[in-house]
């Protein structure tokens, strides 16, 4: 088992105008293979800004605190090394890089994150099926990285990534959104493909419950105002859809230290 | 004469959009700093400078240089170039000796050495700027290639044209694919020069004719080249245009369709590293009916004042009825300090045609690109190549000579090494 802990973190960015704006203000919480976490929380509450800090974005700053992979300092690593070490970030975004086909870039990672070039024979089959099983068109391996895709396809794409490089931590970040509910259906079946072979630990960053039907969480985490405000069961998930994040809000700001409720 | 309508790609049947890359209008004066280093504003052709020639197709040609007025750097045609580092190109009398040509390859074709009288000068080109007309009045002896009719050539011609020195010299090269032949022939710059080049290149009925024209100067050179081709009935071009070496390459080539039913393809692939200025003009000149052109420039550039411009002059005349066009330019900053001018144009004077249509773009890879490659494991030095190769890749494929594909990657790994990245 692996665990990836994180220990009080503050991270702030600089704004465009040379401010320093803190966002992540004491993020405490501690995620271990075979378990499924999920995030919830409003708008802008830092739930991106701790997933981003998680893979190293340079824009965040982290002012204090830790991020530890089975003791080992996260934040002492490089991007790439954070990817190779078993971290993998499944991205609200994914940016479109140009001149780089999909089927180029996969394999480029995969030798990457497995130190050697996969049998070409066995890699070509694997990618071929876990983009039929994603229904994702064969064409899209032809096509230049999230190039032209839509925001559904952008998603598939990487999960597709997630079940090709067999991360020890997965943190999806709103992967459920702009995906209609067959699609939803289709990604959340690769997830837990990956999920249930039970040498991952999921983390779902998300505004709603319906993933958390096809994806059972065990814990879940409100966010609000860069700190989790409370943590539970999959009850909590409902709870929250149902009566909103009113509670947590007009209890705000909440004096560092003090999480309302539990 | 009819009024010449620009416009805008009528069909997007091929999308332009590089995600990262904006669509580049021809809002790209010089003096205009700051659009094209961020590739971020989209221009409509409304805000095009005024272009002082009436058409593209009246420009001043004349093999006499006196016709043409010393240059100051803010002609349509100049306004890029920076003048200063001609080396007198421009303004000194071009009296060197000039790199040594020599051609080797395919053994069933004719290679001469003519005089400035031979019937065959000015079969296929007339100056139509100073330079070019500098070097015409100054050369003294061609090296003329040609394809005989109806043979097809048994191997890649290769003319090596290597520079030893630097004093300011002009070159003049023919090559002939007579009707029905097939061949390929690659110009190979290399060495010091500074160097003003008239390349004339006539492609008769049926003949199919690939002319590669690569510039890996040492870094001081300079090169001005004007490589003109004129296309005979049902014939087949393609002109490919590789710089990458060199402190000033500046290519002019064009192609005239001068009978119906023919193809053009006309790629380029250059690279500027800090300092570098490397400039295409081309020019298409639909001057018949149903030909076809296909116009593809890409370019990468890296290093503080690293500079390309492309600009491609397309010219559909009244006559040109059934023409088919589409013309691109794509370009990569891979670091800040760079610049890169791009600049579409086409001039439609019938509306009875087939297609026409542009597209330009200027991105930059930026660090978003680069942290979701390397946060896929990808370290920032393949990350960047990666990108790099693709990026350009595109390009070397269509190229479609075997051994300069690889040649060609090869040099691309080098600058790309070069470049620390
Ligand atoms: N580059 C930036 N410049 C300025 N503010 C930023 C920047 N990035 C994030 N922020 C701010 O940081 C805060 C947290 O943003 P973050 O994206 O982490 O929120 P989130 O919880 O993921 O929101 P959402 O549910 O909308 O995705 C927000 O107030 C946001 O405006
Ligand atoms: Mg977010």
């Amino acid at each position: 088992m692996s665990t990836l802990e994180i220990t009080d973190l503050h991270v702030s960015i600089e704004t465009e105008q040379g401010a320093r704006k803190q966002i992540l203000k004491g993020v405490s919480l501690t995620i271990n293979t075979g378990e499924s976490h999920a995030i919830m929380g409003p708008n802008g509450s830092g739930k991106s800004t701790l997933a981003s800090t998680i893979a190293g974005h340079p824009r965040y700053l982290v002012d204090s605190g830790s991020i530890t992979l089975d003791g080992e300092d996260v934040l002492d690593m490089s991007v790439d090394e954070r990817a190779r070490a078993g971290l993998f970030l499944a991205m609200q975004y994914p940016v479109e890089v140009p001149g780089v086909t999909m089927t180029n870039f996969l394999r480029t990672a995969k030798t990457a994150l497995d130190g050697k070039a996969p049998s070409l024979r066995h890699w070509t089959k694997d990618v071929k099926e876990a983009m039929s099983q994603l229904r994702i068109d064969a064409d899209f391996a032809q096509r230049n990285v999230n190039e032209g895709f839509s925001g559904g396809e952008k998603k598939r794409v990487e999960i597709l990534q997630l079940e090709l490089f067999k991360p020890r931590f997965a943190i999806l970040d709103e992967t459920d959104s702009g995906l209609d509910v067959d699609a939803l259906k289709v990604v959340s079946e690769g997830v837990n493909r990956e999920h249930n072979k039970g040498g991952m630990g999921t983390v779902l960053i998300t505004h709603y419950t319906r993933i958390l039907r096809y994806i059972k969480p065990d814990f879940v985490h409100v966010f609000v105002d860069g700190r989790i405000a409370e943590q539970g069961g999959p009850e909590l998930a409902d709870r929250l859809e149902a009566e909103g994040y009113d509670r947590f809000l007009t209890n705000s700001p909440a004096p560092a230290g003090s999480p309302a409720g539990a | 004469m009819a009024e010449a309508t620009q416009l805008d790609s009528p069909a997007s049947e091929e999308k332009i959009a590089i995600d990262g890359f904006t669509e580049e209008g021809e809002n790209l004066s010089p003096f205009n700093e700051g659009t094209v280093q961020h590739g971020a504003k989209k221009h409509s052709h409304g805000d095009a400078p005024v272009i002082p020639e009436a058409s593209r197709g009246e420009r001043l040609k004349s093999y006499k240089l006196d016709d043409f007025a010393p240059l100051n750097g803010r002609e349509e045609d100049w306004r890029f170039t920076p003048l200063k580092r001609l080396r007198g190109l421009h303004n000194q009398p071009l009296t060197g000796a000039g790199p040594a040509v020599e051609v080797t390859g395919a053994a069933n074709i004719q290679v001469e050495t003519v005089g400035r009288d031979d019937w065959r000068i000015g079969s296929a080109a007339i100056p139509d700027d100073r330079v070019s007309a500098a070097a015409w009045e100054a050369f003294a002896e061609a090296t003329v290639v040609t394809i005989p009719a109806e043979t097809i050539a048994d191997g890649d011609v290769h003319i090596s044209i290597n520079g030893v020195d630097e004093a300011p010299a002009a070159q003049h090269l023919i090559i002939t694919a007579e009707r029905f032949s097939k061949a390929v022939v690659v110009l190979d710059h290399h060495g010091k020069t500074t160097l003003a080049q008239n390349v004339e290149i006539v492609v008769g009925d049926g003949a199919e004719l690939t002319v590669v024209s690569v510039q890996e100067w040492d870094d001081d050179a300079v090169h001005t080249s004007t490589q003109q081709a004129r296309i005979g009935r049902n014939a087949k071009f393609k002109h490919v245009v590789v710089s990458l070496g060199g402190d000033l390459v500046r290519m002019t080539p064009s192609s005239l369709f001068t009978g119906p039913g023919s193809e053009v393809e006309m790629y380029g692939l250059y690279f500027a590293d800090a300092g570098q200025h490397l400039e295409q003009r081309l020019l298409v000149d639909h001057a018949v009916p149903n030909c076809k052109s296909r116009v593809t420039y890409k370019g990468a550039l890296q290093g503080q004042d690293a500079h390309t411009v492309w600009v491609g002059d397309v010219l559909i005349r009244k006559e040109a009825e059934g023409t088919d066009t589409y013309e691109t330019n794509r370009n990569l900053l891979l670091t800040d300090g760079t610049r890169s001018d791009s600049v579409p144009n086409l001039e439609i004077e019938t509306g009875l045609i087939a297609g026409a249509g542009h597209a330009s773009a200027t991105g930059r890879f930026d660090d978003e690109h680069l942290f979701y490659l390397m946060a896929r494991g990808i370290d920032e030095k393949t990350a960047r190549r990666l990108v790099v190769r693709g990026f350009l890749n595109e390009v070397i494929q269509q190229i479609k000579v075997p051994a300069l594909e690889e040649r060609l990657t090869d040099a691309v790994e080098r600058e790309l090494a070069a470049g620390n990245i």
